[in-house]
């Protein structure tokens, strides 16, 4: 199975992710040997098999813990990080002209 | 006692000396920030050292000891962490330069717990960005060495943790297994690696890759240590939603129960073509071992073995494009300058993310993109299924299943960092258990003959029976006894 450089730059599009032209010839081609690996589960019949969609057993997680407001992050603690602030909010590129 | 000598000593025996006060928590930490100091040059275990407050830590166990305050084994004891774990106020990076000088503002659940049994933190460790990896290569600040010989990797992708460990820096630590990231450096390095079962230990405040998968364990030079670690830090957290309710096990009273009459299962495909004669002939021997301290080999069968990687390639890098979508430079970390809001997130996580978190970003945004869903991820967790009925087959027959951990002891760094599929292909051994969200551990069982690198046995229990799992560790360990220090660094 061989990946297409313009499959390649629509996926990373989906992703956010940029991708140097240097960098889209090598997923395309890696991306490529790593799907013709996993072309190997297509030789059994999965028709009748649930997929596991929880790691643990039905049962041995907890319960979801009670509905009742915690503290959180004081929004300092949560702004401190923030590449851009403005008083208590994120800031960010001009999304809306 | 030497510097030197007090750092051979286990968590177990330290432990009692700072109980009869023969040596200090301070004492202690020196000898492990002097360790550190002098090899870490060449090895790269650690990617930040935080000594000032290590000794602060220390000050304060020993004056809760001369107070009679002492909180337990693990009080006063150094430790590292992987730097995958959130820990208030100490930058931490999961080895991506996208979250260079981040400081979180809260702890881990498993730092919270190892604070609270006394244990001192003396920094943050190497590892392959954002835990992808198996040779501690992917990490964007520098390579980590094996202390066996330097020009070979440590494992990945926690491999400044069995890096730390075996070159007597730290005498325990934390990393984490999402397809063997605990288990194969422990097997590279000689040292004790557990990957606990799914839902044992909290997740939270541990930087997700793979939340099905992803899972807290402990590093240490004996079974008992790691043990001793892993039940400081195990139990549920109402914090962490998948974290289990069952009570925690007492690891440490069941340790020395031996080996007999355990039914230890030997899946067949584990034993094929790709595995190296000296790794084969070491794990043979292991085997032979148990029989005689009166363990029952069993043959199983695994059938499902090799699709084992190509599930866990599609699983893994599904639940990781989803995880990074955080980072989209907004709330935290790297921020590249860019016109607009669409072109910012594309150009922060362009600058931010390594080779290896954006081919797993791109694979996984393949497999879950419209139109593939049914053919690759749902697929894969079907496989899934089938790969967890293998090993509940086998344990209507055996109590645990014993193999290899890798097909090959430790690579050279570089050997394979330009073929991606060759290195996901080692993780053959290790991916079946975290698919199958069971225990498994890696114990030293040998050197390899030809090579003198250390080779470790894998072990995987039923779900939650970390006890017995520790429990053979232990058995073995004791009758082989111990592996000399590493002589590389």
């Amino acid at each position: 199975m061989s990946l297409s450089l313009e499959e390649v730059r629509r996926v990373a599009s989906l992703a956010r992710l940029r991708l140097s032209p240097e960098e889209e010839e090598l997923f395309a081609g890696q991306l490529s040997a790593i799907l013709d690996h996993v072309k190997l589960l297509e030789e059994l019949d999965v028709s009748a098999v649930e997929p596991m969609t929880h790691a643990l057993a039905a049962g041995e997680a907890a319960a979801l813990r009670p509905d009742e407001p915690l503290p959180g992050l004081e929004p300092e603690a949560a702004l401190a990080n923030a590449p851009a602030r403005e008083g208590t909010a994120f800031q960010v590129p001009r999304i809306i002209e | 006692m030497s510097a030197t000598e007090l750092l051979e000593r286990s968590i177990s025996e330290v432990g009692a000396e700072l109980a009869d006060r023969s040596v200090s928590s301070v004492e202690l930490c020196e000898a492990a920030l002097a360790r550190v100091a002098g090899t870490d040059e060449r090895l790269g275990a650690f990617l930040a050292v935080t000594p000032e407050r290590a000794l602060a830590e220390a000050r304060a166990s020993d004056a809760r000891r001369a107070r009679g305050d002492a909180r337990g084994p693990l009080d006063g004891v150094p430790i590292a962490l992987k730097d995958i774990f959130l820990t208030k106020g100490v930058p931490t990076t999961a080895g991506s330069r996208i979250l260079e000088g981040f400081v979180p503002p809260y702890d881990a659940t498993v730092v919270e717990r190892l604070q609270a049994s006394g244990a001192v933190s003396l920094g943050k460790l190497n590892m392959d960005e954002f835990a992808m990896g198996s040779s501690n290569e992917n990490s964007a600040y520098k390579p980590c060495r094996n202390p066996w010989d330097l020009a070979r990797t440590p494992g990945g992708s926690s491999g400044g943790s069995a890096a730390a460990v075996a070159a007597r820096q730290a005498f325990g630590t934390l990393g984490t297994d999402t397809g063997g990231s605990i288990r194969e450096p422990a097997s590279f390095c000689g040292v004790v690696g557990v990957k606990p079962t799914y839902g044992r230990v909290s997740r939270y405040g541990v930087i997700a890759f793979a939340s099905s998968l992803d899972q807290v364990g402990p590093f240490g030079k004996t079974v008992a240590d790691a043990a001793l670690l892993l039940g400081a830090v195990a139990g549920h957290d109402p914090r962490d939603a998948t974290s289990s309710t069952r009570p925690v096990d007492d690891y440490l009273s069941r340790l020395e129960g031996g080996a007999a009459g355990l039914r230890i299962g030997v899946p067949r495909e584990w034993f094929q073509e790709g595995l190296d004669p000296g790794v084969e002939q070491a794990i043979r021997a292991a085997l032979a071992t148990y029989e005689t301290l009166g363990a029952k080999l069993v043959e199983v069968s695994f059938p499902h073995t090799k699709y084992a990687v190509g599930a866990y390639y599609l699983i893994a890098p599904a639940e990781a494009s989803s995880n990074l979508a955080r980072y989209d430079g907004v709330r935290y970390g790297l921020r590249a300058k860019a016109s607009g809001l669409r072109e910012m997130y594309a150009e922060t996580r362009h600058q931010g993310f390594g080779p290896e978190p954006k081919r797993r970003i791109m694979l996984g945004t393949y497999a879950l993109s419209a139109g593939y869903y049914d053919a690759y991820y749902l697929r894969a967790q079907k496989v899934r299924t089938l790969i967890r009925q293998d090993f509940d087959r086998a344990f209507e027959v055996c109590d645990l299943v014993a193999g290899p951990v890798t097909p090959t002891a430790a690579f050279r760094l570089g050997e394979k960092v330009d073929d991606p599929l060759q290195m996901y292909l080692a993780d053959i051994f290790t991916i079946p258990c975290n698919l199958a969200a069971l225990p498994g551990l890696s114990v030293p069982c040998g050197l390899h003959p030809a090579q003198r690198l250390p080779i470790g046995l894998q072990l995987v229990g039923r779900p939650f029976d970390e006890a017995t799992l520790l429990r053979a560790a232990r058995a073995f360990e004791r009758e082989q006894g111990p592996l000399p220090a590493p002589a590389g660094v």
